[in-house]
C-alpha cells in the first residue's frame, strides 16, 4: 500500500509542558510535563490526590493551569473551556457516567452533538447511528432508557458517544471500575485495536496494574502533584510502578492468615429477599453461612443487589422475606440486638452511611456507647468528659488525624473518617463484622491499614461478611468467595479453589 | 326520575370538568415543565391568584379580556423568573422559596386587588359547541372557553416537543442529571430559569381564567388551592403533559360534584362533596406513592426525589 492510498492517521498527539495548578495554599499539580504520542495507549498512574484528575481537567478546559501549556500535534493550543477541548478532538469518558438516565441511548447520543437540529428527525438520526455502529467494534441497545442498561453497556455507550462525536484523543478516567474483568478486557482490547490502527490516542487514568501492563504502551506516574517518571509499560514491573506511586512510604505488613478448623457458624442469612427503591426485587433468596474466623467475600458488578443486601443487614432497608441468624438465634438489625450479638460493620462513603458529618469526631465515635456508662449517667444525661476521653484514646490508638475530638468529622480526610469509623466499630469485642467496599477511594496506606484490621478481626474469631466491587480486595482477603449477580448468589467456592476467570464469568452472569 | 337525575349529575360533572379543569390544566402544565427542568415551584398558587387579579384589573381598565390574559401571563412569568433567579443562588431551597413566593403572590394580589372587588370587568367569550343539541343542559355543558382548547393544544405540543425537539431534550437532560447537562455545555441555571418563568406564564393564564370566566369575578377567596393541587396533579400524571390534561379533567369533575348534586336537590353533605377534589388529591397521593419505592418517571434532579 502506498502512502497516498492509506488515509492519514487520524489520531492526534498531545503534550503538557510544565503544567502547574495552584489552589490557594495547595499545589495540586507541580510542573508536570507528559508526552502522549499519536496512536498510543498511555496510562496515567497515581494515588488518590496525586494530581491525575487535576491534570486531565486542565487538559479538558475545566481548570485553567496556573502555569504551563497544552500542545496538540506539536502546536500550543488554548483550551479555555470543555467545548474548546471538544473542538480540538479531545474527549473524556468520566468515572461517573455522564449519560442522562431517562433518555434513550439514541437521545443521549444526539443531544451530545454540537449541532442538534431544533426539530429532530429520529428516522434520519437512527439511520446515521446504524451506519456509524456498523463500523464500531461494539453495539448497545439504542431504544431503551439508559437507566435500564447494565453498567458495562453504559460504559460502552460513553465510549461510543465520544467516537460518535469524532473525538480522536480520548481520556478515560478509571473506565473499568464498574466492569467485570472480561468486559474490561473486551473494551480495552477493542480500544487498543483502534489505537494500533492509528484511529485513536488514549490517555487512561487507572490504578489497576494488570490493565496497565496488559494494554498500555507507555506509563506516566504522578505522586503528590509532581511528575515521577514516564516509561514504556513493558520496561516496568508492577513492583517498580507501585514504588513510583507511593514513594518510600512504609505500608503496614499484610497480616498473616491464621488457619482454623471447624469453627461454628456465627452469621447466617436464610432466604433473604429485599426490594430496591423502585419496588423491584433486588435481592432474591440469598442464603449464606459465615463461620467464626472466616471472611466470606461477595464479589459482583456494582448494582447487582449487593448494596441492598448490606442495607438489610445494617437495618437501612426492610427485609421482604427471609431471616438473619446470629449464633443460631434470630437476629434483627436493631440497636439492642446489635449490642447483644456484637454485630459491627462499616461501608463505603462513611460520611453518608456511618457518620453524621456535622457532629464532632467524639460524638461520632460514641454512637455505639453513648447510651451506656460511663458516657450515660442515667436520667438521659450524657457526660461529655468521658466521651471526650474515650475519643482521645481511640484517636490515638487508631492514628486518626484530626485537630481534636471536637472537630466536625466532615472536616477530616476520607482515609481518616474511615479510620475513625473503624475505631468505633472494632475497638470492642466483635463477633460479626459486615463490611462493604471499605477501601473505596482511599490511598494505599489507608487501604493497607483497613485490610489489616479486617484480617485481625478474622484472626480473633470474628465472622466477616465482605462485599466489594474490587475483585483484588476479595481475592486478597476472603476465605470463601461468593458471587452475586442479579440479586442472587450464583457461585460459592473456597478462595483456594477458584480463580479470577471463573469468578468473572459468574459476575457477568455467563455460566 | 332516577335516570334523569343521574344524567343531570353526569352532565353537570362533564360541564364542571370542562369549566373547572382549565386552571388546573394550565398550572399543571406550567409546573410539569418547571419540574422537568429539575425544580419545583410551589409558588404557582400565588402566581395564579396574582394572575387572576392582574387579568381582571386589565380587563376592567382596558375593556379587553384577552389583553387581561396576556398581562396575567406576563406577570406570572415575572413571578416565575423571580423564583428561578433566587433559586440559582447557592444554598437556596426551591421548596422554601416556593412557599415564600406563594405568600408573596397572594399578598400582593390582595394589596393591589382591593379596588377591583366591586367593579365588573368584561369576561372572556365562550364558543357554543352545543348548537346541534336540544338538550339545554348538554348545550350549556358544551359552551367552551377557548382557553380550554388552547390548553389541550398546548399539552399536545409540549408532549411532542419534549420528545422531538432540541429544546425538549435539553430540558429533560437538565432535569434528569445536572452533571450530565453541564458536561454537554448546557447552561443549567438558564434552562431552569426559563422553564420556571414559562411555568409562571402558564399559571398566570390559569389565574386569568378564574377571574375572567369561571367563577368570573375577582375576590380574595377566588382560588381554592388549585395552584397547590396542581403540584400533586403533576406527580399523579407522572410528568407527562397529556396525562396532566386527563388529571385536570378528573379534578375538575370532582370539583363539580357538590354543585351538581345540589342542582338535583341533594344538598345533604354539600360541603363534604365540595371537598371532593381535596380528598381526591389525598387519596391519589396515598395510592400512587409508597415509602419503599421512589417515584417512577420523576426527573432525577428534583429535590423531592434526590
Amino acid at each position: 500500500m502506498t502512502a497516498l492510498a492509506s488515509p492519514a492517521p487520524r489520531a492526534i498527539g498531545l503534550e503538557t509542558v510544565g503544567m502547574t495548578k495552584i489552589f490557594g495554599p495547595l499545589t495540586a499539580l507541580d510542573d508536570v510535563s507528559v508526552k502522549v504520542a499519536p496512536g498510543s495507549f498511555h496510562a496515567l498512574l497515581g494515588e488518590n490526590g496525586a494530581g491525575k484528575s487535576t491534570l486531565v481537567k486542565c487538559i479538558m478546559g475545566f481548570y485553567q493551569p496556573t502555569r504551563g501549556a497544552v500542545m496538540v500535534d506539536g502546536r500550543e493550543v488554548q483550551i479555555p473551556n470543555p467545548k474548546a477541548a471538544r473542538d480540538l478532538g479531545i474527549g473524556m469518558v468520566y468515572q461517573h457516567f455522564t449519560l442522562v438516565p431517562s433518555l434513550t441511548a439514541t437521545e443521549n447520543l444526539v443531544i451530545a452533538r454540537a449541532d442538534v437540529p431544533s426539530v429532530i428527525d429520529w428516522k434520519k438520526e437512527r439511520a446515521r447511528l446504524d451506519e456509524l455502529f456498523d463500523r464500531m467494534p461494539f453495539r448497545v441497545p439504542l431504544d431503551v432508557p439508559v437507566s435500564a442498561l447494565a453498567a458495562g453497556e453504559k460504559q460502552k455507550l460513553e465510549i461510543l458517544k465520544q467516537l460518535y462525536l469524532d473525538q480522536r484523543f480520548l481520556i478515560l478516567d478509571e473506565p473499568t471500575s464498574v466492569l467485570t474483568p472480561q468486559e474490561a478486557d473486551e473494551i480495552l482490547g477493542l480500544l487498543r485495536g483502534m489505537t494500533e490502527r492509528g484511529d485513536l490516542t488514549i490517555l487512561m487514568i487507572s490504578h489497576k496494574f494488570r490493565e496497565v501492563t496488559q494494554f498500555a504502551d507507555d506509563v506516566t506516574v504522578l505522586r503528590k502533584g509532581a511528575f515521577v517518571g514516564s516509561a514504556p509499560a513493558k520496561s516496568l514491573t508492577v513492583g517498580e510502578m507501585s514504588r513510583m506511586m507511593i514513594g518510600d512510604m512504609k505500608l503496614r505488613e499484610r497480616a498473616a492468615r491464621q488457619s482454623f478448623e471447624d469453627k461454628p457458624v456465627v452469621l447466617e442469612l436464610a432466604g433473604v429477599f429485599a426490594d430496591d427503591d423502585e419496588g423491584l426485587k433486588a435481592v432474591e433468596a440469598v442464603s449464606l453461612k459465615v463461620r467464626s474466623g472466616e471472611i466470606v467475600g461477595i464479589a459482583g458488578v456494582s448494582g447487582n443487589g449487593q448494596s441492598e443486601l448490606i442495607e438489610t443487614l445494617s437495618g437501612q432497608r426492610p427485609l421482604a422475606d427471609g431471616r438473619f441468624f446470629v449464633k443460631g438465634e434470630p437476629y434483627e438489625p436493631e440497636r439492642g440486638k446489635m449490642a447483644r450479638f456484637k454485630v459491627f460493620g462499616f461501608q463505603e462513603e462513611p460520611l453518608r452511611n456511618a457518620a453524621v458529618p456535622r457532629m464532632s469526631v467524639a460524638e461520632n465515635l460514641a454512637f455505639r456507647t453513648f447510651d451506656q456508662p460511663p458516657i450515660a449517667k442515667g436520667w438521659g444525661w450524657l457526660s461529655p468528659g468521658p466521651m471526650r476521653a474515650r475519643a482521645r484514646e481511640l484517636i490515638a490508638s487508631y492514628r486518626v488525624k484530626t485537630p481534636g475530638p471536637d472537630e466536625p468529622i466532615q472536616n477530616l480526610s476520607g482515609g481518616n473518617v474511615q479510620r475513625a469509623i473503624l475505631a468505633r466499630e472494632l475497638s470492642s469485642e466483635v463477633d460479626v463484622l459486615v463490611v462493604a467496599n471499605p477501601c473505596f477511594g482511599l490511598d494505599f496506606a489507608s487501604i493497607a491499614e483497613i485490610r489489616g484490621q479486617i484480617m485481625d478481626q478474622r484472626n480473633r474469631g470474628a465472622a466477616v461478611l465482605l462485599v466489594s466491587e474490587d475483585l483484588d480486595e476479595i481475592l486478597e482477603l476472603s476465605d470463601r468467595i461468593a458471587v452475586m449477580s442479579e440479586g442472587k448468589i450464583t457461585y460459592v467456592a473456597n478462595a483456594a479453589e477458584t480463580d479470577r476467570t471463573t469468578i468473572g464469568q459468574y459476575m457477568a452472569g455467563h455460566h | 326520575m332516577e335516570d334523569t337525575g343521574l344524567v343531570t349529575v353526569l352532565l353537570a360533572m362533564l360541564a364542571g370538568a370542562i369549566r373547572v379543569s382549565t386552571p388546573f390544566m394550565f398550572v399543571a402544565l406550567g409546573e410539569c415543565l418547571t419540574e422537568k427542568s429539575g425544580r419545583i415551584n410551589l409558588g404557582l398558587e400565588g402566581t395564579l391568584v396574582f394572575g387572576a387579579m392582574a387579568a381582571y384589573a386589565t380587563s376592567f381598565l382596558t375593556g379587553s379580556p384577552w389583553l387581561g390574559v396576556i398581562v396575567a401571563g406576563l406577570s406570572g412569568s415575572l413571578f416565575g423568573a423571580l423564583h428561578g433567579a433566587i433559586c440559582r443562588l447557592k444554598g437556596v431551597n426551591d421548596i422554601a422559596i416556593g412557599i415564600a413566593m406563594m405568600l408573596f403572590g397572594t399578598g400582593l394580589a390582595f394589596f393591589f386587588g382591593k379596588a377591583y372587588i366591586q367593579p365588573v370587568a368584561p369576561h372572556l367569550p365562550s364558543i357554543a359547541l352545543g348548537f346541534w343539541t336540544d338538550n339545554p343542559n348538554l348545550a350549556k355543558a358544551l359552551e367552551i372557553n377557548p382557553l380550554f382548547l388552547i390548553g389541550i393544544a398546548l399539552a399536545v405540543l409540549l408532549w411532542w416537543a419534549l420528545a422531538n425537539t432540541r429544546m425538549g431534550l435539553i430540558l429533560r437532560t437538565t432535569g434528569d442529571s445536572a452533571p450530565a447537562a453541564l458536561a454537554l455545555g448546557i447552561n443549567v441555571d438558564l434552562v431552569r430559569f426559563l422553564a420556571t418563568a414559562f411555568g409562571g406564564f402558564l399559571a398566570g393564564i390559569g389565574g386569568a381564567f378564574l377571574s375572567l370566566y369561571y367563577p368570573g369575578s375577582w375576590t380574595e377567596g377566588l382560588s381554592s388551592g388549585q395552584g397547590l393541587m396542581a403540584v400533586a396533579l403533576v406527580i399523579f400524571s407522572r410528568w407527562n403533559p397529556l396525562a396532566c390534561v386527563g388529571a385536570a379533567l378528573l379534578f375538575g369533575a370532582a370539583g363539580a360534584l357538590g354543585p351538581a348534586l345540589q342542582s338535583i336537590g341533594i344538598s345533604r353533605g354539600y360541603h363534604f362533596f365540595n371537598a371532593a377534589p381535596y380528598l381526591l388529591t389525598l387519596i391519589i397521593m396515598i395510592l400512587t406513592t409508597s415509602p419503599t419505592r421512589s417515584l417512577k418517571g420523576a426527573p432525577g434532579e428534583l429535590s423531592i426525589t434526590k
